[in-house]
């Protein structure tokens, strides 16, 4: 059974260290925020302008002055803070945030993401996403393997614009978990449960190392 | 004390004309100064560049001056969620420079700081890094970016005094503390104007030596564009 949504977002708080500050982007990453392992504490960093971003707030908090980077309502925890734009993006270029999570349109074998323009299409930008991959030292995206006409989405090389080059580590998918290796690559880490080393050889079109051992199952 | 309180918003942007490059503060619809473009869309003016992270939605925010057909050309990092927007782009009524949003804030706050341009990892490799130097440090290729500043820079606060100085709230500071300082004339809107110390100096985040005008707002909307709310069980 390859993952939902949830599961990969469940899959992913598996990474987060204890006292890290870590971005989520739009989509499957925001998830992320509902399975945080808890012996762990980890603070949210939102673009634009808050760490320690909590979850939806109560109906009668609701604030207009007080959303995320997906422009949704949200609350603020106990030790928040507030910054302007600026201030926000010298966190993310100055390495300050230890993890980025964002979701992709494709990813390459040597680390490229293309997230943020069809051509042809409406082209909406790239908001902060382009930032966020030229500076993070751990970028981990959460997508599905293929997309909507079953085409894999971990590629050779990225056929859409560019949004950052060599710069994802860890891919996260309904189907695996793979690591892009320095050198190029996808080396398969785990499969998801009852998903097999097959299936995941069909839906990967960019170059897939199995190790030569068992490759186990996620745990969720 | 230089008092820099002006009557309202159609005073503070009376002398903004056709042509004129145009800072908006705001992240989505949050902390828009939405009595002074009120005050634009009255004005009639056209043919603006408009500096704003995002481009309103469909009538509300800059999507009413989008509408009115007043904007030239847009520089902004995100632009989804307006049809009118799309509309216009498509058919090539506007113009569309779209940039890394970090990048877009640096640009602000260098211009108002007086660095003419400064080297960024983002948008590298990318179609945003063509034409532009590069330059490695520390083994890391950088892109050469240049600084930002505008004609007008419109902000939005939520405290303000007489001598311009600004208190912001919440989320709502985002672009609009780094474009008042890359205005030429920088207006601000405030939801409460108050008498010089009043506010405590330690709590100030814009200070008003960047701020040229300064006046109450009659009516804020506050428009959400996500309402998102927890829900209990």
């Amino acid at each position: 059974m390859s993952l939902d949504k949830i599961g990969i977002a469940k899959r992913i708080a598996q990474e987060l260290k204890d006292r890290w500050y870590v971005n989520l982007g739009i989509g499957i990453p925001t998830l992320v925020a509902n399975y945080i392992p808890e012996n762990i504490n980890v603070e949210f960093q939102s673009e634009n302008g808050i760490l320690g971003m909590g979850p939806f707030p109560e109906e009668k908090n609701v604030d207009a002055d007080l959303i995320n980077a997906g422009k949704q309502t949200i609350s603020a925890l106990p030790g928040a803070v507030f910054f302007d734009s600026a201030m926000s993006f010298a966190m993310i270029r100055g390495q300050h945030v230890q993890l980025t999570v964002l979701g992709a349109m494709e990813v390459s074998e040597k680390g490229d993401i293309a997230n943020w323009k069809i051509p042809g299409k409406m082209v909406k930008g790239m908001g902060g996403a382009m930032d966020l991959v030229a500076s993070a030292d751990n970028i981990i995206v959460a997508m599905m393997h293929t997309n909507k006409k079953g085409e894999s989405k971990l590629l050779k090389e990225c056929s859409l614009p560019l949004t950052g080059v060599n710069c994802v580590k860890k891919v996260i998918t309904n189907l695996a978990v793979l690591d892009v290796l320095p050198d190029g690559g996808f080396q398969l880490v785990e499969r998801a449960p009852d998903v097999s080393v097959d299936q995941i050889k069909k839906a990967t079109s960019g170059k897939l190392i199995i190790p030569n051992r068992e490759i186990p199952e996620m745990k969720l | 004390m230089i008092d820099k309180q002006i009557l309202n918003a159609e005073q503070a942007c009376k002398d903004i004309k056709s042509g004129a490059t145009i800072m908006l503060g705001g992240f989505g619809l949050c902390g828009i100064p939405e009595n002074c473009i009120e005050a634009l869309v009255k004005s009639k003016i056209d043919n603006l560049t408009c500096i704003s992270n995002n481009a309103g939605v469909d009538n509300f925010g800059l999507g009413y001056l989008l509408k009115s057909k007043q904007i030239k050309k847009m520089i902004s990092s995100y632009v989804g969620e307006n049809d009118e927007f799309e509309r216009q782009m498509l058919s090539g009524e506007l113009i569309v420079d779209l940039i890394p949003q970090g990048s877009l804030a640096e640009r602000c706050r260098a211009g108002g700081a007086g660095i003419p341009a400064f080297y960024t990892p983002a948008g590298y490799g990318t179609e945003l890094g063509l034409g532009k130097e590069v330059r490695e440090f520390n083994g890391k290729p950088h892109i050469l970016e240049t600084a930002l500043v505008a004609d007008f820079a419109i902000v939005k606060a939520w405290k303000g005094d007489k001598a311009g100085n600004l208190i912001y709230k919440a989320t709502a500071r985002n672009f609009n503390h780094p474009m008042a300082m890359a205005g030429k004339v920088t207006i601000a809107e405030v939801e409460e104007l108050v008498e010089p110390g009043e506010l405590d100096p330690n709590q100030i985040h814009t200070p008003g030596i960047f701020v040229q005008r300064i006046f109450q707002g009659t009516k804020y909307e506050k428009r959400i564009e996500q309402k998102t709310v927890k829900k209990i069980n």
